[in-house]
């Protein structure tokens, strides 16, 4: 997020696109509430008429894999009504010119055609935004799993530069994260081409900066994602693999493909704190500790370090995760020992310089926001404040395109996947609750009225399901929530699992598959 | 000036206009007690046991909707004033089961605490106590209206914070109840199970299910980060004999007191019987228990052979959003600096 959760209090907008806010983000959804209650306006866009669409003033329920028609329809829109705010885009901005150019053919009614909405509602949401003083854009999965899901990004960053809402308060561009540490394992360098916050792996000065500080030869080649991994080892160019607290097998696109993956490679290591059904499949699988068993620190979804404390003792002989790794780095030669995690955040701030100066000392008794760059500096609570990162936002105008993989006659409806409010993720833990499992016990599939009629299907009947790369078996809910054409699958459950539907094909740029978009048919039981 | 002069048991201060009786006492270090407030809250004035003389006012006013006023003379703790709230809590008490003795929320009750307080130690009212009404279908809590005072902050707290609006009062006078509409129970309202109510209930009418018996004294709480999604509310775990047996939002966090039924009730996970309690390695194709001892040597000598064989491109690694930055930290560094490839990701795309 560019600006903050409590910041949602003070909007005088809030665009909510591709976020199931209050079942993924319950907190924040109550925060949103709070400020829609207080006075501000909410325009909510998604596929379903999810709960936040209750409380919109505009919901646009719009066709999986339109969200790019979408935004350059609302800019569209704001720029006809003169709503674009003028001297920001002089003063702060370039490109608008390619821009206002792009956008010119995206009017109401070609937009309303491509995403299945009313052109009305396209103005009425340009308006609100176009006319809020400060309005902030919350999105999550359903704008980036596509496989045009970084140009989505991007037009999201054109609508909130084109009104100025980028470096002010109550305002930005806000991706909800969805893990509770994802911010941090990018933050830590858990990504191919970077280091620790964000530095590149090819940049000379970067590395001799961590060969010194740590001792050895790194290579300034860029690494596989895990899409290119998994390609690499049915090219059997990667032998090796090791998993620390994940769970493919029921997180990631086609299941099938996955698990002959997984069968293929040559030696799997997994860490995790239950037998995964990825941890099944694996060599060596070591017990890891859970976050209540350890210390350390999480970075949540505005950038906000928090500390971790261990309140009781881990299983058997689990271990926090920190101490395995270093085990195994001792055992590979790399004497380093660290006492505990505070001496590894020491590390950590001397060589990441959006985290400076975080120190656990500081965490006691303040809340910090990178970037931190050095100890008297308070955290920043909102990003862009002076000038843009760049020095100036630029426009980046793209087209709408079409998902990956569109409907046929096989193959006529368009599924689309994502999380519910009693699990979480593949289910580790909150399977392991019978209260959640009580609330929500089993894998279903929602469907419209209509295409359940002229399908044969009652509520409660069993139905198959068929893509391109599988098959499974699940229960029909349905609903009016969901419009015809679309059905949807929350993905937590092994039986009748989603993924086994889900299209692979992925973004070019961010390497992120397409799991908000596939063809399938769906059939009684 | 934007602050009013006024004198509070015989000090004379200066405070800022617009400010409630309740929080300028609170400020200055006078206790008033309430059952029915809460700052993130519109006041309600509900329970009135912060009421306090203010002279020339005639009644006692509520301090938590009385607002600061220039030249106010008030007395928070005078003879009037206490026995007003004697006999509040002898209502409250007398319409109130005295099973401290087996309620979970011994120890954690403001009444009890008031009670001792005011040196309550029997309800005097003889009436016909409340008709029982208990709600049990909810898998996460209960509700039992005859320990239930009334102070309405579960109901606001679900519209004013949570805006879910599954609870509300029914009838009136004596008969009041906090209650699902139609009385057709939480199980089949639009409860979502956060417990947030649960969390501001002063007394143990709404009581999480827990899976261990415990007394609210023998707790021991740690401030950590619910480990779910990515907002990362602070919240209090609360533990007994190492084991987790109960979880509270911290309030002086960005989540201010808020969390959802996944940080509230799901930590059983935690003890689980599945969790992994030995390192395994797979022999004769079975995954079979072994020390760490060997695990390690398992991994390390086939990490040299693979390095030496097919050099360190041949490593790949999923390094996870679900630990903390300093497991993320060592396993990236492992990766780069002990085995010497980049090919390190996560799941951050799903």
């Amino acid at each position: 997020m560019t600006n903050s959760i409590q910041e949602i209090k003070g909007t005088d907008a809030m665009f909510i696109i591709g976020s199931n806010t209050s079942e993924n983000h319950p907190v924040i959804g109550a925060i949103m509430k709070q400020a829609k209650k207080a006075g501000a306006k909410m325009i909510v866009a998604d596929p379903r008429r999810i709960e936040m669409a209750e409380y919109a003033d505009v919901f646009l329920q719009l066709k999986p894999g339109t969200n790019i028609a979408l935004l350059n329809g609302l800019m569209h829109v704001i720029i006809e009504k003169g709503l674009q705010a003028d001297s920001y885009i002089d003063e702060k901005t370039e490109n608008y010119e390619e821009l206002k150019r792009l956008v010119k053919d995206y009017t109401p009614e070609r937009v309303a055609e491509i995403c299945g909405v009313d052109a009305q509602d396209i103005i009425d949401a340009a308006t609100i935004y176009g006319e809020a003083g400060k309005a902030g854009i919350y999105y999550t999965m359903g704008i980036t799993q596509h496989t045009t899901g970084t140009h989505a990004v991007m037009s999201i960053s054109n609508l909130a530069l084109l009104c100025g809402n980028v470096g002010i308060e109550s305002a930005g561009v806000n991706p909800l994260r969805g893990q509770n540490n994802v911010q941090g394992a990018c933050d830590m360098g858990g990504l191919p081409a970077d280091l620790p916050g964000y530095q590149k792996v090819f940049k000379p000065e970067v590395l001799d900066k961590f060969q010194d500080s740590w001792g050895s030869k790194l290579s300034n080649k860029v690494g596989l994602t895990i899409t290119e991994m998994f390609k690499a080892i049915e090219e059997d160019q990667v032998k090796f693999l090791y998993i620390m607290g994940e769970n493919p097998m029921v997180s990631d696109p086609d299941t099938n493909h996955v698990r002959k993956i997984l069968d293929h490679v040559d030696f799997m290591v997994v860490q995790d704190i239950f037998l995964t059904e990825t941890a099944e499949m694996a060599d060596v699988v070591l017990p890891a500790a859970a976050f209540a068993e350890k210390d350390g620190t999480f970075t949540n979804t505005e950038r906000r370090i928090q500390r971790v404390r261990k309140a009781v003792e881990a299983p058997g002989e689990a271990k926090a995760d920190w101490i395995i790794l270093m085990d195994i780095m001792n055992r590979m030669g790399d004497e380093t020992r660290y006492l505990n995690p505070a001496i590894i955040m020491e590390e950590i701030a001397s060589l990441t310089p959006s985290y400076g100066g975080v120190t656990y000392k500081r965490l006691e008794t303040e809340s910090l926001q990178w970037p931190v760059p050095d100890q008297n500096h308070p955290g920043t609570k909102f990003l862009h404040k002076t000038a843009m990162a760049r020095g100036r936002g630029l426009f980046m105008p793209v087209e709408h395109v079409e998902s990956a993989e569109i409907t046929s006659d096989e193959y006529p409806l368009i599924l689309t996947t994502g999380r519910i409010l009693y699990h979480y993720h593949t289910m580790t833990m909150t399977g392991r609750e019978d209260g959640l499992n009580k609330l929500a016990p089993s894998s279903y599939v929602e469907i419209n009225e209509a295409s359940a009629n002229k399908l044969g299907i009652e509520n409660g009947d069993r139905v198959k399901i068929y893509s391109r790369r599988g098959e499974l078996e699940t229960t029909a809910l349905v609903t009016d929530i969901i419009e015809e054409g679309v059905v949807f699958m929350p993905f937590h459950y092994t039986e009748g699992k989603a993924n086994i539907l889900t299209n692979s094909a992925i973004d070019e740029i961010a390497k992120i598959p397409e799991l908000k978009v596939a063809a399938v048919r769906v059939e009684k039981a | 000036m934007n602050t009013v002069k006024l004198t509070i048991n015989g000090k004379q201060y200066e405070i800022e206009k617009g400010t409630f009786v309740l929080k300028a006492c609170s400020d200055i270090g006078i206790d008033i007690p309430t059952m029915c407030h809460d700052e993130r809250l519109v006041p309600s004035g509900s329970c009135r046991l912060c009421q306090v003389e203010v002279e020339g006012w005639g009644k006692l006013h509520t301090a938590c909707t009385t607002q600061v006023k220039e030249g106010m003379v008030i007395h928070t703790h005078s003879e009037k004033v206490v026995k007003a709230r004697q006999d509040l809590l002898d209502m409250l008490i007398s319409n109130h089961p005295l099973d401290c003795l087996t309620c979970e929320s011994a120890g954690a009750c403001k009444l009890q605490d008031l009670c001792y307080e005011y040196g309550i130690t029997e309800g005097t009212y003889r009436w016909e106590m409340s008709k029982p009404y208990y709600d049990d279908t909810n898998p996460f809590y209960t509700f039992d209206a005859s320990k239930c005072i009334l102070c309405g902050l579960c109901v606001r707290v679900c519209d004013e914070l949570q805006g879910t609006n599954a609870i509300g009062f029914e009838n009136r006078g004596f008969e009041t109840l906090v209650a699902t509409p139609f009385g057709e129970g939480l199980e089949n309202s639009t409860c979502v199970s956060c417990g947030n109510c649960v969390s501001v209930c002063p007394v143990g009418a709404l009581e999480p299910r827990s899976k261990m018996k415990f007394r609210q004294w023998e707790i021991e709480t740690t401030r950590t980060t619910c480990s779910y999604c990515g907002v990362g509310c602070q919240m209090d775990l609360k533990t007994k004999n190492n084991r987790v047996v109960g979880v509270e939002p911290a309030f002086d966090a960005h989540n201010e007191g808020l969390l959802c039924v996944k940080g509230k009730f799901s930590y059983n996970f935690l003890s689980h019987p599945d969790r992994l309690t030995m390192p395994l390695v797979r022999k004769d194709g079975v995954l079979v228990e072994t020390t760490w001892d060997e695990a390690y040597n398992v991994i390390t000598s086939k990490m040299k052979q693979t390095k030496e064989d097919f050099g360190s491109d041949s490593f790949a690694g999923l390094t996870s959003a679900r630990c903390t930055n300093e497991d993320n930290y060592m396993f990236q560094k492992m990766f780069r600096s002990t085995l010497g490839t980049n090919n390190v990701d996560h799941c951050a795309r799903l």
